[in-house]
This record gives structure tokens, C-alpha cells and sequence, in this order.
């Protein structure tokens, strides 16, 4: 009991602290937006997605740093909007397939990054800043305020568009030939996915770093999927999920001082393991 | 009159001539079968009618108020489809997408539509039931469902039997008929199965080395009828 006493105590005073609210604000923002994406986005088979463009965006920063820009981020944007629609655009005749596109993209990016960084950039703390984008630094404790109004602003600009094209983008999702077939403008929207994919996964570097954006598109989506039926359960569940997980993992990793990212996905993996149980359950009932 | 001519078609992909010269049309009300072998461009001809692809040269010309959106699409099953969390009626309901320009949810007329189109296809009492736990009979009425809420005039199904059982694949080509027959939907359907084009159609086209189109006498007195009597006749014996 005390125990517990002693944790509560301990975030009252975290909290204090200007930089932890707008972690947590951020936070919960950028795992909403992701999750309601990644529904989308594990449905179309491209889980991966979020790593080889947020691999993208590392090698993006890699050049900006290169260039000694002041404000990497609209280099970044671009860089990675354009990878993003060069590999949702539709076409099922595309001659190197999803997978293997988003694997090839990823890794490219990724060592030509890494490659440019090593040889190009005199910094003497390369291993760390390398890690540091790779695994979530601490930079979602080192907020800015701008950083949190871009980061509303942005959120609520998604939430918007998937809120209003949640009946396209389901259509589109299921099956784009007969979207398109029968008079859905599919290109347009999954050119719109694409770019909203893009940003959320630059905006979702600063919180769990490139290699573990996975991690929020596609645990949040999994897990509702083992329990729920329906397209709108689906998505509603994965959002709450993904936002609980995310703030649980925040709260954790502050008071036990784990790295913010890993511990996000550790909660998101036992929430996981929650819903397979639950799932299983279920489906067994019905059996 | 035709509501759907194609004029000279010359189909293919990458500079890959496949089918020259068709010519062929669909008048309102008709059942038009498209028979052929693998590989004969059946799926391109269809992608072609749809939209999804350009000719290399010739057009496709609709008329009689058709318009290209409003063809109602049956297509094969996808992966992606095979494990969607989906219910019956998202589904049927996404078939009204296409008439809703950008407005961003569906009317009460969209959802009257639905709810017919699931009426006629018996599967009402499925509504709530998840997409992916249905067998593939009632998984092809659901698309089919979805198909009817974006057209009242054609129907293009894409080989709509295939992967089912005979009885149930009976039962899919006596839906398809009432719906031509009854509501005079037109529908233009590909198929392996020439016994079953021969048995509803009312005009058969079919393509390959020799390409036939006409009305279904004419086809079974055809060069190519004549061959697919003679293998039906040996098998009856």
C-alpha cells in the first residue's frame, strides 16, 4: 500500500514539471493518430510501413545534419511524404511488390544514412546520436512549447480528415479496385493516407524513435482485431488501447526511469498478450 | 439501344497486344457471358470495361444514361479480404461510396438502399456478423450485396462461382438470373463455365484465337460452340 502511496506521490511531483504534461500531452496524441492509421495500414500489408519510412526520415536528418541545416524538419517532411507515396500509390502492376519495396527503402535509407553521418559529419558523438533517433532519446522530455502546439495542431488536422473520410477510407481499404471501379477517387485518398502516414511517423520519431514507430501502428491495430468484429470496433478499441498503453508506458518509464520508448512498447506487447487471451476466449464461447 | 459498346478495342499491357479488334455491345437487359481460356485477356477486357485500365486503341463508348461509375462490380476475392475485420453491413454500405462525391457519410436513402440490397440477397439476418467468418457463398452475396447498392442498370461479376460448392454455386447463378430477370439489371459476366453461360445467357462472347459474339444460338451453330458441344456430348455419354 504504501508502495503505492509512495508512486502517486512521486508523479504529483513529476508533474509539476512543465516538460512531463507536454510529454504526456504529445504522447497520447501521437498514439492516437498512429493507432487509428495503423488500423489502415495493417489491413492494406503494410505493417512495416512505419519502420522503413521512419528509417526514411532518420536518413533524412543524416543529410540534414550533412548540410549543417538549422531546422532539419521541412527537409525531413518532404523527404519522407514522397517515399510514403511512392509506396502506398496504387497500381497493383508495380513491379517490386509491398513488402519488399518498404524492406528495400527502409534498409537503403537506413545505411545511407548512416554511411553519410560516419563520413561526412566531423560530430564526435556519433554512436550516441545515432542511437538516440534510433531508439527515442529522451528528447519527448525535452519538449518545447512550439514543438507541443505543431503537435496539436497537426493531430487535430488528422483526426479531422479521419474522422470525415472514415467511410472512403474504409472502401478504399477493402477493396480499392471496386472503390475505383465504381467511381471513389481511391488515388487521391491513398495519396491523402499516404501523406498523413508520413507526417505522423516523423512527428512519432521524437517519441519512441525510428525503430520502434512499429511498434504503435500495428500493436494498437492487432489487438483490437483479435477481440473485435466490426470495422468501427476495430478502430475505436485500437485507439483506446494505444492511448492507454502509451500513457501507462509514459507514467512507468518516468517513475522507474526506463528508456521512454522501449518501455511504451513493453506495455503495448502485454496488452497484446492480453487481447490474444481474450480472443481466444471469446472465440472459444462461440465454438 | 446499347448502354455499352466497345468500338475496335485493342487491349494489352505494356505494349503487349493481347485482344485486337473486338467489337461487341450490351443492350439493357441482356446477359452477356464472357467465356474463354486463361490467359485469353477475360480479366483485362473487364479492367478495361471498368476503367481500371486504358485500351492501346479503340474506346468503350456508354450510352442509353450509362455511365461508367455506374456499373456494379463483382470482383474475385482479395487477400486482404480474407482475414477483414468487417461487418456484413459495412460492407454492403461501402458499395454506396462511389454516389457520395465527397460528401463525407452516408444518407437515409444510401442506408435504405443497403438495407435492400441485403433484403434481396437473403442475407439480413447476417448484418451484424463478422465479414470473414462467413462461408464463400454468403461472402459472394455480401459482395454482391455491395455490388447492387452502386448500380440499378449493369452488373459485372468476375467468375462468381469460382471456389464454390455446386450446390451453392446453383444457387449463385439463380440469384444472378432473378436479378437480370426481375429488376432487369443487365449483367455481363465472366466465367469458366461454358455450360452455364450456355444454360442463362443471352449473348456469349467469346474470346482467344477465334473470337465469337453473338446471341446463344447462334453461338452453339459457331465454330467455337461447336467444339464445346462436342465435349459436352461425349461427357453425357
Amino acid at each position: 500500500m504504501n508502495f503505492f502511496v509512495k508512486i502517486i506521490n512521486d508523479l504529483q511531483t513529476y508533474f509539476e514539471f512543465p516538460f512531463v504534461r507536454y510529454a504526456l500531452i504529445v504522447g497520447i496524441l501521437i498514439s492516437l493518430c498512429s493507432s487509428l492509421l495503423g488500423v489502415t495500414l495493417v489491413l492494406k500489408r503494410f505493417s512495416f510501413i512505419g519502420d522503413g519510412l521512419s528509417h526514411v526520415a532518420f536518413g533524412a536528418m543524416a543529410i540534414a545534419s550533412v548540410l549543417k541545416l538549422t531546422n532539419n524538419m521541412p527537409l525531413i517532411l518532404i523527404i519522407t511524404v514522397l517515399c510514403a507515396i511512392l509506396l502506398l500509390r496504387s497500381g497493383s502492376r508495380r513491379k517490386i511488390k509491398g513488402d519488399a519495396a518498404v524492406a528495400m527503402i527502409s534498409v537503403g535509407a537506413l545505411a545511407m544514412g548512416y554511411l553519410m553521418l560516419n563520413v561526412l559529419n566531423p560530430s564526435s558523438n556519433l554512436t550516441g546520436d545515432v542511437c538516440s533517433t534510433l531508439f527515442g532519446s529522451t528528447s519527448i522530455l525535452t519538449l518545447t512549447k512550439t514543438n507541443v502546439y505543431i503537435c496539436i495542431v497537426l493531430s487535430v488536422l488528422m483526426l479531422l480528415f479521419f474522422v470525415f473520410f472514415y467511410n472512403k477510407i474504409f472502401a478504399v481499404t477493402f477493396d480499392e479496385n471496386f472503390a475505383l471501379a465504381t467511381g471513389t477517387k481511391a488515388n487521391l485518398y491513398n495519396l491523402l493516407i499516404a501523406v498523413v502516414v508520413a507526417v505522423i511517423i516523423v512527428l512519432a520519431m521524437n517519441l519512441v524513435g525510428s525503430l520502434l514507430i512499429s511498434a504503435l501502428v500495428i500493436f494498437p491495430a492487432l489487438s483490437a482485431m483479435r477481440v473485435f468484429k466490426s470495422f468501427k470496433s476495430v478502430t475505436i478499441c485500437s485507439a483506446i488501447f494505444s492511448v492507454v498503453c502509451t500513457t501507462l508506458g509514459l507514467l512507468i518509464s518516468i517513475v522507474a526511469g526506463t528508456p521512454v520508448g522501449s518501455t511504451i512498447v513493453a506495455v503495448d506487447i502485454v496488452g497484446f498478450l492480453g487481447f490474444y487471451v481474450a480472443g481466444l476466449i471469446k472465440g472459444g464461447k462461440k465454438a | 439501344m446499347a448502354q455499352l459498346s466497345c468500338v475496335d478495342l485493342c487491349l494489352g499491357y505494356d505494349n503487349k497486344v493481347i485482344l485486337e479488334n473486338l467489337n461487341f455491345s450490351v443492350s439493357s437487359g441482356d446477359y452477356l457471358c464472357i467465356v474463354g481460356e486463361n490467359g485469353s485477356g477475360k480479366s483485362t477486357l473487364m479492367k478495361t470495361i471498368l476503367g481500371l485500365q486504358s485500351p492501346i486503341s479503340g474506346k468503350v463508348v456508354f450510352s442509353d444514361g450509362m455511365h461508367k461509375d455506374q456499373i456494379g462490380y463483382l470482383p474475385q476475392q482479395t487477400v486482404v479480404q480474407k482475414d477483414f475485420p468487417a461487418s456484413v453491413r459495412e460492407i454492403v454500405l461501402s458499395g454506396c461510396c462511389g454516389g457520395s462525391g465527397f460528401r463525407p457519410f452516408y444518407n437515409a436513402s444510401q442506408k435504405e438502399l443497403c438495407e435492400k440490397a441485403m433484403e434481396k440477397m437473403g442475407i439480413t439476418n447476417l448484418s451484424k456478423r463478422c465479414y470473414r467468418e462467413l462461408s464463400g457463398g454468403q461472402q459472394q452475396r455480401v459482395l454482391l450485396a455491395r455490388a447492387l447498392c452502386a448500380t440499378e442498370k449493369m452488373l459485372l461479376l468476375d467468375e462468381p462461382v469460382s471456389g464454390l460448392d455446386p450446390k451453392v454455386t446453383a444457387d449463385m447463378y439463380e440469384l444472378i438470373e432473378r436479378l437480370n430477370r426481375e429488376d432487369k439489371i443487365t449483367v455481363i459476366m465472366i466465367s469458366h463455365d461454358i455450360s452455364a453461360a450456355v444454360k442463362y445467357a443471352t449473348h456469349i462472347l467469346h474470346i482467344g484465337k477465334n473470337v465469337f459474339f453473338g446471341k446463344k444460338h447462334e453461338y452453339l451453330k459457331s465454330r467455337e460452340g461447336k467444339i464445346f458441344d462436342i465435349a459436352e456430348g461425349g461427357a453425357k455419354q
